[in-house]
């Protein structure tokens, strides 16, 4: 009698609970749209991007805070235009929830506004650029990635603290190129023999690289995200000036980098947020999980990506599905709950991630003949802070 | 004084590498007026071609030899299979289905290698440096495709100028018809002539894989620059080809080098490190742009309609 009694309160408790849910969960679906470089030479970043996306909804059994789930992926086709086009398409023609991505600062700063004015959230994954940090900030931007500056900076007080000087400093003319030079130069205090701009997606650097052997600096600093580090990386120890100028680097050698460039990176320091090595549960699986399904080690591009999805994901459980509730998605993203891969992180008031930095070091393979690997050597930063935050009108 | 000749050599280097593209370019759209987007792929084919038995073989010299066949045997084809069909068309066809044939090339090499760049690297001989003179060392590697470049250059002028072949080659770019009329088989003539123009584009292609990086879509990139070294030289003409790649390859290089520290000298340093960089990536452009305005059909015009 007793157990028959159960049996049925557990029925009807179903039951209702599954007419409550089940009109919300028939009309709810969620829609994110997600813009990265799927054609020509860039496409090596946006392919682990669409991967850890990928990656990150198997992982959520395909269902983005419980509700079902279209994902549409656009390419930017690495022009600040196109990413426009493609953002506006996302919002107008598929009305999506929430757009994520982009790689490039310069399509970003196109790309950003255009989402956030339409009521958009705009999950950035990968590029940060200074004006969306400052003044530029909004309430719906969010990124999984970092500021532009931080890296450097983490780089620019690490040479400091070694006491370097006389430093050549190299990097692409756009608003990222930009944006880690002021970095570097805000925690590094020594000479600066010469500060060289090259255009974007630059192919041949001899000329530069001829400059650089002229001024005869005592290192070298760059920043020459892929495809451009292969060039660079190529060029600069083809023409004998690795024994020569040591040279560090940001987001140069890389996961991406290094199968190209193979012995060429040996030794290479670089400063990171995040490295494939970091042991945390999180990171551990998703290195695990994506070396098995695409046969190779995930980079940092794919690490923010998996991140972004998963802080959607917080965000659309904290508001039990109900996507019209903005606010109550803003306020749970500030908390950043989830586990990101870069293990605990909390937000500055301008959106943008407080957390760690590293510097990162290539070493050899664990087998003799395989490709070198990034391994972290020591914190350079905790709960590291970038400069614009002060300039961002937010507070919360 | 020495920064300068080094400065030279790179320009020169450069230039010699646009030349081997648009050598094929201009005798493609001079002979069988033909638009080809797709010549940055038949680069992309060489330098995956080369990689890859380079890889297989061990050897860097076979490497460049099978790839060089490969390359001719893949343009030949493609003129075959697709392109034979678009003589008669318009400019507009021709660029739509070119610009088809980058996207099938793009794809089918991601498909075969993936889309991530592969490994290629000078090989051991001809890495190092050669002192041409007290104070200029210049990497080997790049002062063999200087030689190689002006080497090809030299034989494109004998077999143009001296030869049966290169009679022909000149007639049909003069008049196609008479050429057809006087019974000379055009059809086979304008599969030897885009054979070789896509050979040598896979030559600039194998000669850059050890320096640039070898991925899909890596044509793309020198294929800007190649349209305005034949715009600059006059379409259709070889001399202006070689012409105009020395000019664009001297003017681009020189800028970057010199163009920042010649502007800090006249208005301020820090004025000079914003406009010197931007100036310096447009100049090519404004050059372009320039010879379009006085010599509207290039320095060095081939004759003919």
């Amino acid at each position: 009698m007793r157990t028959k009694f159960q049996a049925l309160s557990v029925a009807v408790a179903l039951a209702f609970g599954l007419t409550a849910a089940g009109p919300a969960a028939a009309q709810q679906k969620v829609k994110i749209g997600f813009i990265t470089t799927l054609s020509g030479p860039a496409a090596t970043n946006g392919e682990p991007m669409r991967n850890s996306v990928e990656l990150a909804l198997d992982h959520l059994g395909r269902k983005v805070g419980g509700l079902d789930t279209e994902i549409i992926y656009g390419d930017d086709q690495f022009k600040p235009d196109v990413g426009k086009q493609v953002a506006d398409e996302m919002l107008k023609k598929h009305q999506v929830h929430f757009v994520a991505g982009i790689i490039w600062s310069n399509v970003m700063m196109a790309v950003a506004p255009t989402v956030t004015q339409a009521g958009t959230f705009m999950i950035g994954t990968n590029a940060g650029p200074s004006p969306l940090a400052g003044k530029g900030c909004h309430e719906l931007f969010f990124t999984t990635s970092w500021q532009n500056d931080q890296t450097p900076e983490a780089m620019g007080k690490y040479m400091q603290d070694q006491g370097l000087t006389d430093v050549y400093v190299m990097a692409p003319n756009y608003q990222a190129g930009k944006d880690m030079l002021t970095g570097f130069k805000r925690y590094f205090k020594g000479r600066i023999v010469d500060e060289v701009y090259t255009r974007l997606g630059q192919l041949d650097y001899q000329a530069e690289l001829s400059q650089l052997r002229a001024k005869n600096p005592k290192v070298v600093f760059v920043f020459y995200p892929a495809p451009m580090g292969i060039q660079f990386l190529k060029q600069y120890s083809e023409a004998g000036l690795r024994g020569i100028y040591p040279l560090y680097s940001v987001y140069t050698v890389d996961e991406i980098t290094i199968p190209a460039v193979k012995h060429a990176a040996l030794g290479q320091l670089e400063t990171r947020y995040w490295g494939p090595d970091l042991k945390n549960p999180a990171n551990q699986k998703y290195v695990a999980d994506y070396q098995k399904k695409y046969g190779k080690l995930p980079v940092f591009y794919g690490a923010q990506s998996y991140d972004g999805i998963m802080l959607i994901d917080s965000a659309v459980k904290a508001v039990k599905g109900n996507l019209a509730d903005k606010k109550g998605m803003i306020a749970a993203m500030r908390k950043a709950n989830y586990n990101s891969l870069r293990g605990k992180y909390t937000y500055n008031n301008n959106h943008f991630p407080i957390q760690n930095f590293y510097l990162l070091k290539a070493v050899a393979g664990p087998t003799p003949g395989s490709d070198p690997v990034m391994e972290i050597q020591k914190a350079v930063f905790t709960n590291h802070k970038d400069s614009y935050g002060k300039d961002c009108p937010m507070k919360w | 004084m020495i920064l300068v000749l080094e400065q030279i050599l790179n320009g020169l280097q450069l230039g010699v590498m646009l030349f081997l593209m648009a050598a094929g370019l201009t005798l493609v759209f001079g002979i069988m007026n033909l638009v080809n987007l797709a010549h940055g792929s038949l680069y992309m084919v060489g330098a995956y071609l080369a990689t890859w038995f380079y890889q297989a073989t061990g050897s860097f010299a076979l490497g460049v030899l099978l790839g060089l066949a490969g390359t001719l045997a893949v343009g030949v084809v493609v003129e075959v299979v697709a392109l034979r069909t678009l003589y008669q068309r318009d400019h507009l066809d021709q660029v739509l289905a070119t610009f088809g044939l980058i996207l099938f090339f793009n794809e089918l090499i991601a498909i075969l290698w993936g889309r991530a760049a592969i490994f290629s690297t000078v090989p051991e001989y001809l890495t190092g440096h050669v002192e041409l003179f007290a104070g200029l060392r210049y990497p080997l590697y790049r002062l063999v495709i200087i030689l190689t470049g002006l080497a090809v250059a030299a034989g494109l002028w004998f077999v143009v100028t001296r030869t049966r072949l290169g009679m022909l080659i000149r007639a049909g770019a003069s008049n196609r018809t008479m050429v057809a009329a006087l019974g000379v088989n055009i059809r086979l003539l304008y599969t030897v002539v885009f054979g070789f123009g896509a050979a040598l584009a896979g030559l600039a292609g194998l000669l850059s894989g050890p320096i640039y990086a070898v991925q899909p879509g890596m044509g793309e990139l020198i294929l800007i620059q190649v349209f305005v070294v034949i715009v600059i030289g006059g379409i259709g003409s070889i001399r202006g080809a070689l012409a105009g790649a020395l000019i664009v390859g001297m003017v681009d290089t020189l800028g970057r080098a010199f163009l920042k520290p010649m502007l800090s000298t006249v208005i301020s340093p820090s004025a000079a490190d914003t406009a010197g960089p931007a100036m310096a990536s447009m100049l090519i452009y404004l050059l372009m742009a320039a010879v379009l305005t006085f010599r509207p059909e290039g320095l060095f015009p081939s004759r003919g309609s």
